[in-house]
């Protein structure tokens, strides 16, 4: 093919490109109704409506203790829930990596499980769960420790078989048992891994435990849906700010420590 | 009185690819034994087959009068604690210091709480020590095996290996992923544990030039079948190409003319 034949076919490929998205655009507008003109106009009346409505005022402030005691709450939940399914994580996932699994047998029924938790949204488990334990602590902290639980195994199958594979031979051609190689090489060997994971799990499950929050009627998301439907918009707003910053200081350390073991 | 004896061995992967076919030899003990070959000959499937990291599809393998493809559990451990074995990429723990690792050599004879609590008595101890000690490594011996050289590491993996006692030694592919300094540093180092301990070596070589100047004895793998067992100056040219296919053969023997001369 000739070089102008060649860059003259480009050309209008992406001229045919932009002609289709054009189209979509200009079909959905119409379909849909939208007015462009209005909707881009009510931006800044959708702003000025927020500021004066989402600063937090006097009332917000006097519920501050309330607040901070239910993010206190959700906060020990999400610690909880995370490290205790990164602990039944960590033993599926050695049933489930080839380097660790005992019998071959164990690696996709293990996989299997974690794949089903980790598959199933947060939200959906904590419906689910609603009819098992109704508007309890439990209901947000197994929809959590669930979804928790499969993640964890999925990324730690991973790192066994990518970080403890050749020291788990040697150990075994010196005649060490299955237990003595686990404690010795693949635990030391993933332990900083595992560790950062649970971290960004924590971060990540505080963040969903506002909306498993708002579905089952616990902690930080219990108050702000109140709030929020009360019309305490002010009060909505502190929850909000609230919660950005203690996920902003969990962040922080989390890296902070991160950096300090990897 | 054999140390190692090697019956008819046969080993398939599936039902096509045989990584071993037919192999027969026996080993003396305190021999140095180089087993050299191409890629992919079966010189690794032989030697985990010998200490029974990879199972065996039919033959025997009897090591120090016990047969070997039947050993299950606790005896097949202790089977492995008197083998030692030393890899191509060290297979050490990372992120644990240098005598963390050596000290692993001592896991196969432990029952499962010490195994898991990792409890070395004060005897075990010092014998790493000192093994640190011959192998340079003393001022190593609390650092982190992540900051170590090629080199060091696989004088970490050989302390390893004779921490446990061992009345052989398995070493696959050594040297190949070292600089020539330190590949010369590991092989004399497995010469003198041949020669001053008395331990029965058996190693995997790609450098056949290697090979020759060490072993007492080679025994040449093409595609699980031995082609070669003797001396080294008996091997003839001939063997070598037969051993690793013509061109590769011409190479080979380019260096073999340079270094005899």
């Amino acid at each position: 093919m000739q070089p102008e034949a060649f860059f003259r076919r480009r050309r209008l490929q992406s001229l045919l490109f932009l002609l289709i998205i054009t189209a979509l655009t200009y079909g959905g507008i119409l379909m849909t109704q939208f007015d462009v003109t209005q909707g881009l106009m009510a931006i800044p009346r959708a702003f000025s409506w927020a500021i004066a409505n989402f600063i937090p005022d006097e009332r917000a402030w006097s519920r501050l203790p309330r607040i901070l005691e239910k993010l206190q709450e959700t906060v020990l939940m999400a610690v909880a829930s995370s490290s205790i399914a990164s602990v039944f994580g960590l033993g599926l996932a050695l049933l489930g990596a080839n380097t660790t699994r005992p019998h071959p047998w164990f690696s996709l029924p293990a996989r299997a499980l974690a794949s089903v938790f980790r598959n199933i949204d947060v939200s959906v488990w904590a419906l689910i769960l609603l009819f098992s334990f109704g508007q309890s602590g439990f209901t947000g902290f197994f929809a959590l420790f669930f979804v928790t639980l499969g993640f964890i195994t999925r990324v730690m199958v991973e790192t066994i078989d990518e970080v403890s594979t050749d020291s788990v031979e040697a150990l075994r051609a010196t005649g060490a048992g299955y237990t003595a190689i686990i404690s010795q090489s693949v635990i030391p060997a993933c332990l900083p891994q595992l560790i950062s994971w649970v971290l960004y799990m924590i971060e990540t499950n505080i963040r969903s435990a506002t909306l498993v929050g708002i579905l089952t009627g616990t902690g930080i998301g219990f108050l702000f849906d109140l709030y929020f439907k009360n019309f305490s918009y002010g009060s909505a707003s502190l929850v909000v700010l609230l919660t950005v910053a203690v996920v902003l200081i969990i962040e922080t350390v989390s890296n902070y420590v991160r950096r300090v073991i990897l | 009185m054999t140390i190692l004896e090697v019956d008819s061995v046969i080993k398939r992967y599936g039902t096509e690819t045989v990584a071993l076919d037919n192999v027969s030899f026996s080993v003396q003990p305190g021999e140095f034994v180089a087993i050299i070959g191409p890629s992919g000959a079966g010189k690794s499937t032989l030697l985990r087959c010998i200490n029974r990291l990879i199972d065996v599809t039919s033959g025997d393998i009897r090591f120090a009068g016990v047969s070997v493809p039947q050993l299950r559990g606790a005896a097949l451990r202790r089977h492995r604690t008197q083998i030692g074995m030393i890899f191509q990429h060290y297979n050490l723990v990372n992120r644990l210091s240098v005598i963390e690792n050596v000290l692993h050599g001592r896991l196969g004879y432990k029952n499962t709480l010490q195994g898991i609590l990792g409890l070395y008595s004060e005897q075990e101890k010092r014998d790493a020590v000192r093994i640190l000690e011959t192998l340079g490594l003393t001022e190593q011996m609390y650092k982190r095996c992540d900051q170590l050289s090629g080199g060091q590491k696989q004088r970490v993996g050989i302390a390893r290996a004779l921490v446990q006692k061992p009345k052989m030694l398995l070493c696959d592919e050594p040297i190949a992923s070292l600089d020539p300094s330190s590949a010369k540093v590991i092989m004399d180092t497995l010469q003198d544990i041949n020669r001053t301990m008395g331990i029965t070596v058996l190693v995997n070589l790609h450098q056949v030039d290697v090979a020759l100047h060490y072993a007492e004895r080679i025994i040449g793998v093409n595609k699980g079948r031995i082609i070669y067992d003797g001396a080294p100056h008996a091997l003839s040219n001939a063997q070598i190409y037969q051993i690793y296919g013509s061109e590769a053969g011409e190479l080979i023997l380019d260096l073999k003319e340079r270094y005899a001369a």
